[in-house]
């Protein structure tokens, strides 16, 4: 075949239908910028709520008078346990500390510290809080709970806490998915209805270039490279709006709150590959698709 | 014919295609085929469908290399159902149609745009690419058939003087009169110098005296050796030209005139101008070389002028 005949075609097209061409590739340059937006947002927001369920903590409060060793000790037994992911303890010190930031007035008042030293443990997924909250407190033969070691006063799981935060992350996940799908699906039917209004137009063209003896192979070139190229200049430019927010506006508000950068996102390089990846692989299929129904003469 | 409506009547014939399942055979065998036309019709019968459309119903005839032939007949006879038959747009339900001896009904999908490369086209509405100048108008014929650049370049020029559009090479269509853009068309078809040129009202748009300009044109290019095929429903203009006419109605062939008088190659082009203006032709150089019986035939006896 002839591909700088084709470009050249191609090029032309474009030149000479500056406005359905213009308005595929803003078509092109406004979804890779939503989605640009939305992938990160979607990943920030799972990231956020698996964050969140991963807070989710069994404290084990102990009893008043129980010894450095014996502390020691079940420190280590905690930490044999199964799905314990990591153990810490707070002392009644570092609690008290901790509440009269909270509430400096009530403390104030209270005088004398009435916490109790306690272990905290993160187990390995939000949704095994419960089962080592049983296995720290089981179901004893007179039916009362009992704790497994002596030095714990009482555990406290948090059974609902857990239970409304789990409920809670995926919701959130769910509707972060169903909007990510809804976006794509409207970004395809923009897309493939903008490509084909450009073609209705041509349709003519296509009749002729038929009636001259263009073999389909021959009309369809440079369509396709057209659609290469309308892709690649809108998702290029919508990579570069990208980044440009990122460096204005994103990264000067993760320096300032730690907090927005905590969830893991993609990283902006695979990011700018699959978003122009997407962009052209549209653009040149939603052309290709569209020309087979004018190609029949 | 309103564009928009084709592919949809294309689609309609299609599937009532199918739904009538096998197509009967055809009385093929009544007619042998002729090696030596260019064109040959062997019952040909084209149905649609729907009512409004028009078919064609039986037609056979032929048509040999270098004739110049008219198809005449009412809007809704047929002519551009078998202009359309004749480039593979649409399907003959009955019958086969034989160009250049091959038959187009064997023709396959593939195949169709190397067969139209040997078939040059004139529309009513000129049909020209509207974003390409009248350059690459013409220059796109020959890049379809994958003719090198330097090819190009020496024949478009060429056949854009012939067609008197030399000064128009760089302006778009629709910076030209409808004349000078059927012009391009015709050019279009002719820069392949194809065996066989169809025309479908290509005077259709076009005032008398720009049309006779077209039909010249054309004449020019009947007397290189091409076959010419032209459908009209201008009939004042096909009486005075005498050539053979076949003319159809309701889809039937009501007539097959074989030319009367005509002979081919009589006129040079200015001649046949002057004839399709129904004037006397400039006389001197034919009173030299013809006896006086042979000068004036049926077209001007009929008029009832008296040659100068």
């Amino acid at each position: 075949m002839k591909p700088g005949f084709f470009l050249k075609e191609a090029t032309r097209t474009i030149r000479r239908n500056a406005i359905p061409s213009f308005a595929a590739m803003a078509s092109v340059l406004v979804t890779v910028l939503v989605l640009g937006v939305f992938i990160p947002v979607v990943q920030a927001t799972t990231g956020a709520a698996d964050d969140v369920a991963s807070r989710v903590q069994i404290d084990a409060y102990l009893k008043r008078d129980v010894t450095k060793a014996q502390i020691a000790a079940l420190g280590e037994k905690l930490k044999g346990m199964d799905n314990v992911k990591k153990v810490q303890l707070v002392t009644k010190e570092q609690a008290y500390a901790e509440q009269k930031k909270k509430n400096p007035e009530a403390y104030q008042l209270l005088g004398t510290n009435p916490l109790p030293d306690l272990y905290r443990i993160t187990p390995d997924s939000a949704g095994d809080a419960i089962a080592i909250g049983n296995a720290l407190m089981p179901v004893g033969p007179s039916g009362k709970r009992a704790a497994i070691d002596p030095s714990i006063d009482t555990v406290r799981n948090r059974k609902d806490d857990t239970e409304k935060i789990t409920s809670v992350t995926e919701v959130v996940k769910l509707t972060a998915a169903a909007l990510a799908l809804l976006l794509i699906a409207a970004s395809i039917l923009l897309i493939s209805n903008t490509i084909r209004l450009s073609l209705f137009a041509r349709r003519r063209e296509v009749e002729v270039m038929k009636l001259v003896g263009a073999t389909d192979s021959f009309i369809r070139w440079p369509f396709l490279i057209e659609g290469v190229i309308l892709g690649l200049i809108g998702g290029v430019t919508a990579i570069v709006l990208l980044g440009i927010g990122k460096v204005a506006l994103f990264d000067p508000l993760t320096d300032k709150f730690a907090l927005i950068a905590a969830p893991e996102t993609m990283s902006f390089g695979p990011l700018v590959i699959i978003l122009l990846a997407a962009a052209i692989l549209v653009s040149t299929a939603g052309s290709g698709l569209s020309l087979r129904r004018f190609l029949r003469v | 014919m309103a564009a928009t409506e084709q592919p949809l009547r294309r689609a309609r014939t299609r599937r009532a295609a199918e739904a009538a399942g096998p197509v009967p055979a055809a009385p093929r065998s009544t007619v042998p085929a002729d090696p030596n036309a260019v064109i040959q019709l062997r019952g040909v019968s084209k149905i649609y469908d729907h009512a409004t459309g028009a078919g064609l119903k039986q037609a056979t005839f032929s048509i040999t290399p270098g004739e110049f032939v008219f198809l005449v007949g009412q809007s809704g006879s047929g002519k551009s159902t078998l202009m359309r038959l004749l480039l593979k747009e649409l399907e003959p339900s009955a019958g086969s149609i034989i160009v250049a001896g091959r038959d187009l009904g064997e023709l396959t999908r593939k195949k169709v745009p190397y067969y139209r490369r040997n078939v040059g086209v004139v529309f009513q509405d000129f049909k020209l690419l509207p974003n390409r100048t009248v350059y690459d108008n013409v220059a796109y014929a020959l890049q379809v058939t994958g003719h090198s650049r330097k090819d190009i370049r020496a024949k478009v020029p060429d056949v854009l003087r012939l067609t008197g559009l030399s000064t128009r090479l760089h302006n778009y269509p629709d910076q030209l009169s409808g004349g000078e853009q059927q012009r391009v068309s015709v050019a279009r078809a002719f820069v392949n110098h194809p065996p066989l040129l169809l025309a479908d009202e290509p005077t259709g748009n076009l005032d008398p005296e720009t049309s006779i300009g077209i039909m010249q044109l054309l004449y020019r290019i009947n007397r290189a050796g091409t076959t010419v095929v032209v459908a009209t429903h201008d009939s004042a203009m096909v009486d005075r030209m005498r050539r053979r006419v076949i003319e159809l109605n309701d889809g039937l062939v009501v007539r097959d005139e074989q030319a009367g008088a005509y002979t081919a190659r009589d006129e040079n082009t200015a001649e046949f101008g002057a004839l399709m203006r129904g004037e006397p032709a400039p006389a001197p150089k034919r009173m030299a070389d013809l006896g006086p019986d042979e000068l004036f035939d049926d077209a001007f006896r009929d008029d009832g002028r008296t040659p100068r």
